[in-house]
């Protein structure tokens, strides 16, 4: 059976994690470093350390927003903003789910509106967000303002093959 | 010229002000835009961030739609276009990826098409001397920072953007229209993307840090070319932090004097008109 370092460097197929030196560039020109409970760096040594369930549970691989500075600026070429969504996947089809919940739940609800309609209607997915994040309150006032402009349109444009969209949700599902 | 257009969802929705004023620009600077057939949503970070077969795939499913009219692809949204480099990266590097993919869309990807982002078609194909030229009222007394942001630019290798680190075309192309650009080391910061929604604390945060920046260097304003940008600079900094933001594209419909080109600035959140107004802009 494969250890959680060689899963996750199978899955991100690219330059092995362990060419990692710890120069911390990573996580020096990260906007969500101070935010997260390790930094990006130490995320590779835990995996190194076989550390699963607290890498897999942890807030920071929800955290990540996927900004690719890391990576544009990793002297060994480690894709640590792939690592992140590898990360994010195997926290997802494992069960673990995800530490950061509503994260995970604005997800769901954006890839829910693009499974029924080919495409996000704005309105529609903050709806699902706020029904499944109980969060009914923040930014009422500003989805006011912004139905007033005209930002939130209620009815938009379809895809119309719908079967084509709805097939690729289907045959890409993975639990 | 004429390329295929990828206006995306946002371009229909919170960000149509980009919408607009792209597709007036590009009349006016002889660009023709012929929609793409029966587009469907890139996947966005909610596909790559979950299920990367999802976020292949997707994209995968409108680049074979444009490969149908075999030109040039232009993709505003930062956001869109990212997804669409990044499929294209991970389908011509990977041939067992690629056939897996087409299993999944029913479809053959050939990757014959170019995936551009309007910056650089107007930089390089329109040129700044043709864009000058059509300039009948210079944004004279705007002062904007240019922001590009992350999507337009990272991973290098796939979004083959000029410069990276310090990109320079956004900037060029607001001097050539009569703006009075200042610059900062902020361009390529991240402002919190698609977070803002599920963790709006922290966005909060890195806006105002963007906007305490900008305003620093000097300037009035803020130039975008991404609606996740656009959306969270617009209207997420706190109240006291706040500069008027702007397409790019907005601003370069209101120097060419276009019909219509006041009309996207009513909708913005944070209003612009009064930072125009008081420069004889409007």
């Amino acid at each position: 059976m494969e250890n959680f370092l060689e899963d996750v460097n199978k899955k991100i197929n690219g330059v092995p994690i362990q060419r990692c030196y710890h120069c911390r560039k990573c996580t020096a020109g990260c906007p969500m470093a101070s935010y997260m409970e390790h930094n990006p760096n130490k995320v590779i040594k835990m995996i190194q350390n076989g550390k699963r369930d607290e890498v897999l549970n942890s807030s920071t691989i929800w955290l990540c927003l996927s900004c690719e500075t890391c990576i544009t600026r990793c002297p060994n070429e480690v894709d640590i903003a792939r690592m992140m969504d590898v990360l994010r996947q195997m926290a997802i089809e494992s069960g673990v789910g995800a530490r950061e919940k509503n994260i995970l739940t604005f997800h769901e609800a954006f890839l829910s509106g693009m499974k029924s309609g080919g495409r996000i209607n704005e309105p529609i997915m903050m709806v699902k967000y706020k029904l499944k994040s109980g969060d009914y309150l923040a930014d009422a006032m500003l989805g006011l303002d912004m139905f007033k402009k005209g930002k939130l349109a209620l009815l938009s444009p379809r895809t119309k093959d719908m079967k084509s969209v709805r097939n690729i949700f289907e045959k890409t599902k993975t639990r | 010229m004429k390329v295929s257009y990828y206006p995306g969802c946002s371009l229909h929705a919170t960000g149509k002000e980009y919408d607009q004023s792209m597709k007036a620009i590009s009349r006016a600077l002889d660009i023709e835009l012929k929609e793409v057939d029966d587009w469907s949503c890139c996947g966005a970070s909610s596909a790559h961030s979950t299920n990367f077969d999802l976020s292949i795939a997707l994209s995968a499913r409108n680049l074979v739609a444009a490969e149908k009219e075999a030109m040039d692809l232009m993709v505003p949204c930062a956001a869109c276009f990212n997804r669409f480099k990044t499929a294209e990266h991970h389908l011509k590097a990977d041939k067992e990826l690629k056939s897996k993919i087409e299993g999944i869309i029913g479809a053959k990807y050939q990757g014959g098409i170019t995936i551009r982002n309007p910056i650089d078609i107007i930089y390089n194909d329109v040129g700044l001397e043709t864009l000058a030229a059509k300039i009948v009222k210079p944004l004279t007394g705007l002062k904007p920072v240019s922001y590009y942001g992350c999507l337009l630019l990272r991973p290098p290798e796939v979004c083959q953007f000029e410069n990276y680190e310090n990109p320079f075309m956004l900037d060029r192309i607001m001097g050539s229209i009569g703006a009075d650009v200042k610059n900062w080391s902020y361009k390529t910061d991240c402002c919190g993307g698609s977070l803002a929604i599920s963790k709006t604390a922290i966005v909060v945060e890195l806006c105002d840090k963007l906007m305490s920046a900008a305003r620093e260097a000097g300037a009035n304003c803020v130039v975008t070319a991404c609606p996740l940008c656009m959306a969270n600079l617009d209207m997420r900094p706190s109240s006291d932090m706040k500069l008027p933001v702007f397409y790019f594209s907005e601003l370069i419909s209101l120097a060419m004097g276009l019909s219509g080109a006041q009309e996207t600035f009513k909708s913005h959140i944070f209003d612009p008109q009064p930072l125009l107004r008081q420069l004889n802009l409007i």
